[in-house]
């Protein structure tokens, strides 16, 4: 095996790790975040201040009983958080976090850090979401109950109405990075305007950095878009029938699908590893600094708003989001027609 | 056999049992299911055949967007009607007039298909690499402008399809309802409400 061959497998492995790590992460913040807007405490018992809680959860879990409701459909009640979660971190293997290295002279020539170099990684996200949205739908229908199905229908009826906009969002960025490979888009962001003003496409893209931003907490089910799981309507929604380790896995898909979000949004719009400050090898620092700042307010999000009604929902995403996100792509092909990519 | 040979018959393999198999399912969802399956294989065929922007492109429109409106479809009904209805359900009514023309209209398709393999080399190569193309940059640079120049008609004239088709569905889906009096529930909320 050549070293590149090591280094690629090891870097899989790493990203694979931090995925799982992620989302316990994710989880802990989630609860802390969560208290500090409410004025509690929030988890402080295990661990210092608390810090070991998402692995008491996860150990809880795995004793939890699994239960299956004996009119599911076996094979698929089992299936659908495969699904989910396979989904969320495949959806990652294309995603960039930072320059070519070559780890600090260990290799001959460097490699980019992001697991699966692919030309078309942005479409190949787009269809690694709507595989996902498969876990949920199954989930919902292999249960045999009236809660779960509605959750499930609701989250498909959702997921479609919000993937259009997000499409239309990210075409309108890809027509100014002239690229669907991620890392040509995260490069064509280096540099400065005027010396002050970072060349990041949120500043030349604005709309498509919210509707991006809308469409993709309405994409991974979160508040103040979380109808396939409304507790007050749904019990739990898609998932009421899970329980133990097959409830992990939507709850970890959940939160890795946010994190696979904030990591697109970074290199769709916030310049990826570029910033100011440090030597382009250690640009992933940055990255991770600003993973964590959308990460952030995605919690604050939910925490802060009430959820939609279903109906509101549902409008805002065809009437209001879709002709926006559609008349900004056209301005931008109308910008990039008039000025040059 | 090299590792393409190899792909290609296992890709080739799940494409054709999965295709198979969703016409022998008894339950819907299973049916469906196995065709994103039979999906998958032909994306991989696309990958395989060095073109991964239509195999992706295969996955989103059809594996991810028009799977995702069967599945909701088939849902819909189950919950619309009542499980001792299963059976008679899932098996449509047999005619055997229809029978027949579904075995007429089979036979057409496999001379068309037949057709079609057999005269591929003697049509002006369709199968062939398109000459006279600008040196191919990535798939999708290709695609973008042989679809906007050479056949920006039969392009447009699709989507005009597809939106008469839509059009046509909203028509008829629509259902008549009596107007309310005027004044009466002028916002007329509850009633535009989707039922799930």
């Amino acid at each position: 095996m050549t070293p590149i061959l090591i280094a690629q497998i090891v870097l899989l492995l790493f990203v694979f790790f931090m995925l799982l790590n992620s989302a316990a992460i994710m989880v802990y913040v989630e609860r802390k975040v969560a208290a500090m807007l409410q004025q509690r405490l929030g988890p402080y018992l295990v661990g210092p201040r608390g810090l070991l809680q998402p692995f008491a959860d996860v150990l809880k879990l795995m004793f939890k009983e699994d239960l299956r409701p004996t009119a599911a459909d076996a094979f698929l009640f089992s299936l659908a958080p495969i699904i989910s979660v396979t989904a969320a971190f495949a959806a990652f293997a294309v995603v960039p976090f930072g320059a070519e290295t070559t780890f600090f002279g260990l290799l001959s020539h460097p490699i980019p850090l992001q697991v699966a170099d692919v030309n078309v990684a942005v479409l190949v996200i787009f269809a690694i979401a709507s595989m996902g949205v498969y876990g949920i739908v199954l989930a919902g229908w292999s249960s045999n109950s009236k809660y779960s199905l509605l959750g499930g229908l609701r989250s498909s009826a959702q997921m479609i109405s919000y993937e259009l906009s997000y499409g239309l969002a990210l075409a309108a960025v890809l027509l100014i990075g002239n690229s669907l490979s991620l890392t040509h888009v995260v490069n064509g962001q280096a540099g400065y305007w005027f010396h002050v003003i970072p060349r990041w496409y949120v500043f030349v893209q604005p709309v498509g950095f919210a509707i991006f931003m809308i469409a993709g907490i309405a994409e991974t089910n979160r508040a103040p878009f979380d109808f396939p799981e409304a507790e007050q309507e749904l019990v739990a929604g898609y998932h009421t029938e899970y329980s133990s380790m097959r409830f992990a896995m939507f709850f970890m898909a959940e939160y890795i699908n946010m994190v696979t979000v904030s990591a697109v949004a970074v290199d769709l719009f916030l310049g990826g590893w570029h910033g100011p400050f440090l030597p382009a090898s250690l640009g992933w620092i940055w990255f991770l600094v600003k993973v964590g700042a959308l990460l952030f307010f995605y919690v604050w999000m939910r925490w802060t708003l009430p959820r939609y009604r279903y109906d509101q929902l549902m409008a805002f995403g065809w009437k209001i989001l879709l002709p926006i996100a559609a008349l900004n792509l056209l301005a931008t092909a109308a910008g990039v027609i008039h000025f040059g990519a | 056999m090299g590792p393409d040979q190899i792909l290609f018959y296992v890709l080739g393999g799940v494409a054709v049992v999965a295709s198979l198999m969703v016409i022998g399912q008894r339950n819907p969802i299973h049916s469906v299911l196995l065709l994103i399956a039979s999906f998958g294989g032909l994306s991989g065929l696309y990958i395989l055949l060095d073109a991964p922007f239509v195999a992706v492109i295969q996955i989103i429109i059809y594996a991810g967007a028009i799977m995702v409106l069967f599945l909701f479809v088939v849902m819909l009904l189950n919950v619309a009607r009542e499980d001792t209805e299963q059976d008679e359900r899932v098996h449509v009514q047999v005619h055997r007039g229809s029978m027949r023309l579904g075995a007429v209209l089979a036979g057409l398709l496999v001379v068309e298909l037949v057709w079609a393999l057999a005269s591929a080399g003697t049509l002006g190569g369709t199968f062939g690499p398109m000459a006279g193309l600008p040196a191919p940059v990535t798939s999708v640079h290709v695609i973008g402008q042989v679809l906007f120049t050479r056949y920006a008609f039969p392009f447009e004239v699709t989507s005009i399809l597809i939106l008469v088709a839509m059009v046509g569905a909203v028509v008829l889906a629509r259902r008549e309802t009596p107007r309310p009096a005027a004044g009466a529930d002028a916002a007329g909320g509850s009633e535009e409400r989707p039922a799930f």
